[in-house]
């Protein structure tokens, strides 16, 4: 199998999906002639024409909106937004609108849009340009919400999101886009809501997503070292959220810990280990731990924004908390 | 008189007979659904109509079927414009599963898309963008439909409507921008909210071909609307039309209407849509009064027997509440 980078797998099933429905178009800030900020429609526009790869004003509300709009009336829009703070001038589209219109219309309409968004710290961009909202998003009922961590996800996990009826949100993450993996050459879908074990472990279970898996892959690797095996799960989605896997796990393990790039507050690590308390509370040996960022907004200076950060540290330290 | 002649007066007869009728059951349709209201039988919000019905009728006469028409949460005039029967809108200003979106909507969510009705939105500002796609989707196919997008004059101030105009224009869209302006955005005057006084000046800054027009007649409204449609048709551009008009009631039901002096009301009310067109159709002497008269109580009969439908229709099932949440699960 090839060895692709993040970006080119998420380039690689915007294309194919486009080649494959003629319904299938991209729309937003530079992702025509510019070739996108993050490079990953470069050279759609000379392949598939202005009408297909349209670049918008900044204007995020009309973005997701007028996606929406040619949604309903039977497209596929892709909607980029340049970054997932970007997301937050669209918020009433995506909200209101994505996610509401089949249930408040009764049935009658359908939004399969794609909303590709930007996320997460660890570049020096500022408080406004480095934040991980995810769980806001898996908040609202209607949406889907994906968040891959490996390029093999990301290509099957977009297609997928490009053929479902409803309304998707689909999060990368900023300083993931040189991540490489195997990905096999042409057509295969992922299933949204499925989550998925990306390493094999039996004395504790690391429930994560996106940027933490990355994390948590390294912890493990530091742990095993130690003679620790952690076994990883990764939600791939937060909304279907899926925790059969994670409980699963946890009946052999009897300790979780949950990483995630977000606030601790309200976040996903919270929602996460409310459910496994209410499903699988007899099979804790230990309270389930959280590693999450720190609960201030993202600085400019490069060492405290990675002290703000969840890093590797944090996470085999929580393991080894849990143990 | 030549015999094509002949036919057109005959088709423009029964066309403006329709018109009457179909305005006179828009009032009755809000004056029977404020009773409704008020009888604690509607709940949540009611956005009346009164006082508008010449703009969704002059509008939507000369649409053609493959036109999309969209519009705010004062939808009760445009849905019945749109061919939804009075029926089925108020069963769902009842709750009810024969309602127009089942029960799940409610008054500012009224759709239809089979009747190219995308909509009741209750955001002010928030389906100028939807029109926007629509009319993009409608022109990527290959299609002729121009997109009737209809919002109140206090949508005017919104980022919304700005973003949408400009990208109608930069994006050569067939939307056609109809601003009723009621004179009103809830209970601040149009003065006290928009820096200029005509909507449509707000489209020149986008360089955006626009008119003003009437909307207290029905038949200048329609004139207006046609040549709109046939500009966007033609040229598979936007335009702006901002119909001036007046709502008589309150913003929704329970508005005191403290904003405004009553003798304004009374002003406008001289020029209600439907005695207007009342007046202009008996004194040319297309019907006599009576025959106007014969016609409204045929709309009564219609709104009695719409009532009785909506109050004798169930109530969704307890397992619609998880419906159409998503198309996958």
């Amino acid at each position: 199998m090839p060895e692709i980078t993040m970006r080119e797998a998420i380039s690689q099933a915007l294309w194919e999906e486009m080649e494959r429905d003629e319904r299938v178009f991209v729309m937003g800030e530079e992702v025509g002639l510019w070739g996108g900020t993050y490079a990953v429609t470069r050279g759609f526009y000379d392949h598939f024409g202005g009408e297909r790869v349209r670049d918008t004003p900044i204007a995020e509300g009309v973005i997701v909106g007028a996606a929406n709009g040619a949604a309903m009336a039977g497209l596929r829009p892709v909607a980029e937004l340049m970054t997932i703070n970007f997301a937050f001038l669209a918020m009433d589209q995506i909200v209101n609108g994505s996610a509401k219109m089949r249930a408040m219309f009764g049935g009658q309409f359908t939004v399969p849009i794609v909303i590709r968004a930007v996320g997460g710290g660890g570049r020096q961009l500022g408080a406004t340009h480095s934040q991980t909202p995810d769980a806001v998003f898996a908040h609202f009922p209607g949406l889907k919400v994906v968040a891959p961590a490996t390029p093999y996800d990301a290509k099957g996990l977009l297609k997928a999101a490009i053929r479902t009826e409803d309304p998707v949100m689909f999060i990368e993450h900023a300083t993931m886009y040189q991540t490489k993996g195997e990905v096999p050459e042409g057509d295969y879908v992922e299933p949204i809501g499925v989550s998925k074990v990306q390493r094999e472990g039996t004395d504790v279970t690391i429930i994560t997503y996106s940027k933490g898996l990355q994390l948590s892959q390294q912890a493990a690797d530091q742990l095993a070292a130690e003679g620790i095996e952690a076994q990883i799960i990764d939600l791939r989605s937060l909304r279907p959220l899926d925790l059969g896997p994670a409980i699963e796990s946890l009946k052999r393990t009897n300790r979780a810990v949950i990483v995630e790039e977000g606030w601790r507050s309200f976040g996903v690590g919270a929602e996460v280990a409310s459910r496994l308390y209410e499903e699988a509370f007899d099979y804790f040996d230990a309270p389930a731990k959280r590693v999450a960022q720190v609960e201030v907004p993202l600085p400019y200076n490069r060492e405290l924004e990675q002290m703000a950060l969840p890093q590797v540290a944090d996470i085999v330290e929580a393991v080894k908390e849990v143990l | 008189m030549a015999e094509a002649d002949v036919a057109l007066k005959a088709l423009d007869e029964k066309e403006m007979l329709r018109l009457y009728h179909e305005m006179v059951l828009v009032r009755r349709l809000e004056e029977e659904s404020a009773r409704l209201y008020q009888q604690g039988k509607i709940g949540g919000f009611l956005h009346l109509y009164i006082g508008q019905e010449a703009v969704a009728s002059g509008l939507l006469s000369v649409r053609r079927p493959e036109d999309r028409v969209i519009t705010a949460y004062r939808d009760h005039g445009v849905a019945i414009a749109s061919g939804i029967e009075a029926k089925y809108v108020i069963a769902e200003f009842l709750g009810k599963a024969t309602g127009t979106t089942k029960g799940m909507g409610g008054s500012m969510h009224l759709a239809d898309p089979d009747r190219n009705f995308w909509g009741g939105h209750a955001i002010v500002g928030a389906h100028l963008p939807l029109a926007a796609g629509m009319a993009m989707a409608d022109k990527y196919r290959g299609e002729s439909g121009v997109t009737i997008c209809m919002f109140g004059d206090g949508a005017t101030n919104i980022g919304y409507f700005h973003e949408s105009l400009n990208l109608s224009m930069v994006w050569d869209l067939p939307v056609l921008w109809v601003c009723e302006n009621n004179q009103y955005g809830m209970g601040t005057s149009v003065e006290r909210a928009s820096a200029v006084e005509e909507m449509r000046q707000k489209a020149e800054g986008y360089k955006m071909p626009n008119s003003r027009v009437n909307g207290m007649n029905v038949l200048e409204v329609r004139d207006a609307a046609e040549e709109a449609l046939e500009f966007v048709r033609e040229n598979s551009t936007p335009y702006f039309l901002e119909v001036v008009t007046y709502r008589y009631r309150g913003h929704s039901m329970g508005d005191p209407e403290r904003y405004r002096e009553s003798e304004e009301v009374d002003q406008w009310r001289e020029d209600d849509p439907i005695g207007i067109f009342r007046a202009y159709l008996t004194d040319t002497g297309i019907f006599s009064s009576d025959e106007l008269t014969k016609e409204e109580e045929l709309v009564n009969q219609e709104i009695e027997e719409a009532v009785e439908f909506a109050e004798s229709s169930p109530n969704p099932p307890p397992e619609a509440l998880f419906e159409n949440i998503y198309a996958e699960q």
